[in-house]
């Protein structure tokens, strides 16, 4: 069941994605960062976890998560460090996704000659 | 606006309301004196419409697909290793980004994203994409002013707001004290 509401959530998310670049004329960079900001201001109002324990992966793959781990890291350390926690956290949840796309990224273009 | 630009032929308005006439009908187009908003009035019939409802359908067929590999990649994580649903989180994204970055690398994710427009842009793995095809991309200019200055050049403005949101988040929370159940 958590399969067919992760197609569906998903899928409805990058709905939305498409529609701000399509009808509202946003450049995918606008569109991109859009969806990161609402992501994190719905995490903000709590609004992001419920989804994600909801539809699973159908809201924690689409781009919107980044924002919600974004607030997440900080909120966690903010917590429990205090003020300067609001720095240190941000990236607390999301190091693995970015750093992983750095690193990957980085030895392909070691190896692959670009096509095209 | 007819004060902002004088040297407009008085027939300029009906043409270019009617902008298929314009190659025939001899009248006279000042380039030089054309706004933006004149040129966009020109161009609007020649541009091909979107199709929005074609590219939603898309959109939400393969983002749903690739949502739904996730969830496959961690349910295995959850099952093989042992985790909870928040531990899988991140070696899932690991996995995905992973893949967007081998098939980015053999041109296969750029052919995709052709058909499915923000199914491949909105997940996360669209934002490895955006990273390494910029990697591969510049990869001629060296590796350091290259790959290493160029690789966030798409994604950049996703974490620059990302981070800018969640700081103002995390200050607001300091500011009134919320704990919240984060």
């Amino acid at each position: 069941m958590i399969y067919l509401w992760a197609f569906l959530i998903g899928g409805a998310i990058c709905v939305i994605g498409q529609i701000l670049m399509d009808v509202f004329k946003l450049t995918p960079a606008h569109t991109m960062s859009t969806l990161v900001v609402t992501g994190a201001v719905a995490d903000a109002f709590g609004l992001y976890d419920p989804l994600v324990k909801f539809a699973g992966a159908g809201a924690s793959v689409p781009i919107t998560s980044f924002g919600n781990s974004l607030v997440h890291g900080a909120l966690t350390e903010l917590e429990r460090d205090g003020w300067v926690g609001v720095v240190t956290g941000i990236f607390d949840v999301t190091s693995a996704g970015i750093s992983s796309a750095i690193v990957f990224s980085f030895l392909a273009a070691l190896v692959v000659r670009p096509k095209g | 606006m007819p004060s902002s630009r004088p040297f407009l032929s008085p027939s300029f308005q009906e043409v270019s309301l009617l902008p298929v006439k314009t190659k025939t009908s001899g009248v006279k187009l000042r380039l030089d004196t054309m706004t933006p908003q004149d040129y966009e009035k020109l161009s609007k019939p020649y541009v091909p419409s979107r199709p929005v409802f074609k590219n939603c359908i898309r959109a939400f067929l393969s983002g749903g697909l690739i949502c739904v590999l996730g969830q496959g990649i961690q349910e295995a994580f959850m099952a093989i290793f042992d985790m909870t649903s928040r531990e899988a989180a991140s070696p899932t994204v690991a996995v995905l980004i992973l893949l967007s970055v081998i098939l980015t690398s053999f041109g296969v994710y750029d052919k995709l994203a052709q058909w499915c427009g923000a199914g491949t842009a909105v997940p996360v793995t669209g934002f490895a994409n955006s990273m390494c095809s910029a990697a591969l991309e510049h990869r001629a200019e060296g590796l350091v002013l290259g790959v290493g200055g160029n690789m966030f050049k798409l994604a950049g403005s996703v974490i620059v707001f990302g981070v800018v949101a969640a700081f103002v988040v995390g200050v607001v929370y300091a500011i009134m004290g919320w704990g919240g159940s984060h």
